[in-house]
């Protein structure tokens, strides 16, 4: 596990650092690694660039979801009562959709377009991140430090961020390159699906359905798009799993 | 039997919150629903006309309960592009969605009941680090690609199997298997690979529990501790956590519907946004978020089931 950690690392940066400035939508011409798609455009490059979409709708994605999820599953653990009884229904509320359903629902009314499936992706992972900060926080209320803190006067926001928040980090943390993969699977299925990044903007979703309407005729379409969705995926796990080992220790789990 | 009905009532309040999540999500949010169905080229007067006749011009919490009103007696509507009550649209659809949701599960429990047991007892083994690694690729692997890859495979180069469409069982089963088998498999196949890992890490835990150590210390045989006591244990965890995966198989069920052009549920959905059909857009929605409040309905009774240790009050 501890070699899938360091491996990990270079798996993940794979895309940005290997984009190709000159790879525009270039029509058919010089050696194509990849082969042209039905407009003449490069697949390299196009697959290339695709990355950069995938790269920027998950971190957009996650910091919607756990920066407004984080904050609400702290704010429900530590006051608990009534505020956190009403916005555990109000996450329930969203958590009674199938995820896929749900960003599909938040993109139908907003619209299709890499920036709407951003914000449907980051409606997803709110009651995720949510849950988890709040299961986190209640765990970590009880324990002894924080009450020496509350005793010693501190005010409550600071007994949030100086005690609590970094005791609860590990589990988020990892909780984030889990949620950065499922967002880029997620803008995948909803750009194949046309409901995500727009033609021209490159993304591996999109390619793919291209491909598809294509395949009798040009199967090398349908191979590469894949394939760089599973690199990535593959390689957020990875570092996921190698993260949660790394944080685990050090928090003292079982 | 009380039991049942009982948790049967509570599916009722998730399937308000439901509609009404759905109901602000697409008549709210996106504003003017009347200039979103007409889209860009929709003429301010035919706008006028189009909002008078469904009723938008009245106020959102009249709407609201007109809606639920509706919705109660099962009236989800008429779709503008069909021309048909969206309910009967939705009922024709149903088998296909299930077909296919219930296919995929079939494969996904047959490759990974077996596939996690044999890796939990052989832990670490080749088997097992290939069992590891396959779920993990598996869980990387987009199920629209899986599905196109299948169809490369075993449509395009070899055609065995049909390129899209469906067959109602009802007609000619054989046909019906044939054009189910991708799209279960395609979705089987990702699920297993969750599923394996849950059934492997469930097993594991039983195996090192005192329980088994004493049943081995007593002289039982290994494959009878397992069965009798281990598996059954073992499938309480696996139970609550599939649960959750119903989640995906429902999505990776949408997908692949538009992948292997199956005339379902999920498809519906799409031709309805892609048309602006807001009443299909709202009626498929609610109905594919109710089955799967439904399917975790029938996951907490089964565990109810299994684990005798359980009781609700």
């Amino acid at each position: 596990m501890a070699a899938l950690a360091v491996l990990a690392p270079l798996l993940a940066p794979y895309e940005p650092t290997a984009i190709d400035p000159a790879g525009r939508l270039s029509p058919p011409g010089d050696a194509h690694p990849m082969g042209t798609d039905r407009l003449g455009r490069d697949l390299f490059s196009r697959v290339l660039y695709g990355g950069r979409v995938a790269l920027a709708v998950g971190t957009v994605a996650v910091s919607i979801g756990a920066g407004a999820g984080v904050p609400l599953g702290l704010l429900s653990g530590f006051r608990g009562g009534r505020l956190d009884a009403v916005l555990m229904r109000l996450v329930d509320g969203l958590m009674a959709f199938p995820a896929l359903l749900l960003a599909i629902t938040v993109v139908a009314a907003l619209g299709p377009g890499h920036v709407q499936v951003m914000t449907a992706i980051g409606v997803v992972l709110i009651p995720i991140f949510a849950r988890l900060a709040r299961a986190q926080t209640l765990a970590t209320r009880a324990q002894e430090f924080v009450l020496a803190a509350h005793a010693a006067g501190a005010k409550e926001l600071r007994i949030v961020l100086r005690h609590i928040l970094p005791n609860v980090a590990g589990p988020l943390i990892v909780q984030a390159t889990v949620a950065f993969s499922g967002a880029v699977l997620t803008e995948a299925s909803l750009s194949y699906l046309g409901l995500g990044t727009q033609p021209p903007i490159p993304s591996w979703g999109g390619m793919l359905q291209e491909a598809r309407d294509v395949l009798f005729v040009a199967r090398w379409m349908a191979i590469w798009p894949g394939v760089a969705i599973v690199t990535a995926v593959l390689g957020l796990n990875l570092l996921g799993d190698g993260l949660r080992d790394l944080l685990d220790p050090r928090l003292g789990r079982q | 039997m009380t039991l049942v009905v009982r948790r049967l009532l509570t599916v009722a309040p998730t399937v308000l919150v439901v509609a009404t999540v759905t109901f602000v999500a697409l008549q709210v949010i996106p504003g003017d629903v009347a200039e979103l169905m007409l889209g860009m080229e929709g003429q301010t007067d035919d706008i006028a006309r189009l909002r008078k006749e469904f009723g938008l011009d009245r106020p959102l919490l009249v709407r609201y309960l007109d809606w639920l009103g509706h919705l109660v007696r099962g009236n989800l509507g008429t779709s503008v592009t069909y021309r048909e009550p969206v309910m009967h649209l939705i009922i024709a659809r149903l088998p296909v969605t299930f077909s296919v949701a219930f296919g995929a599960m079939f494969v996904a429990v047959a490759l990974a009941l077996p596939l996690g047991i044999v890796a939990a007892r052989r832990a670490w083994s080749p088997i097992d680090l290939a069992v590891l690694a396959g779920s993990q690729l598996g869980l990387a692997v987009p199920t629209f690609w899986m599905g196109i890859l299948l169809l490369l495979g075993f449509a395009a180069a070899l055609p065995i199997f049909p390129l899209q469409g469906y067959v109602a069982f009802t007609r000619d089963p054989l046909q019906w298997i044939r054009h189910l088998a991708l799209p279960a498999l395609a979705l089987g196949l990702e699920r297993a690979a969750a599923l394996a890992r849950l059934v492997r890490a469930s097993v594991l835990d039983e195996l090192s529990r005192d329980y088994v150590r004493t049943a081995r210390s007593k002289g039982l045989a290994g494959p009878y501790v397992l069965r009798r006591h281990v598996l059954l244990n073992a499938l309480v965890p696996v139970l609550t956590v599939a649960g959750l995966q119903l989640g995906f198989l429902l999505g990776g069920t949408i997908v692949l519907e538009q992948v292997f052009g199956l005339p379902g549920l999920g498809r519906l959905l799409l031709q309805g946004i892609y048309s602006r059909d807001l009443a299909v857009v709202q009626g498929a929605v609610i109905t594919v978020a109710v089955i799967f409040a439904l399917l975790n309905l029938a996951v907490d009774l089964l565990y109810a089931v299994v684990d005798p240790r359980i009781t609700y009050d």
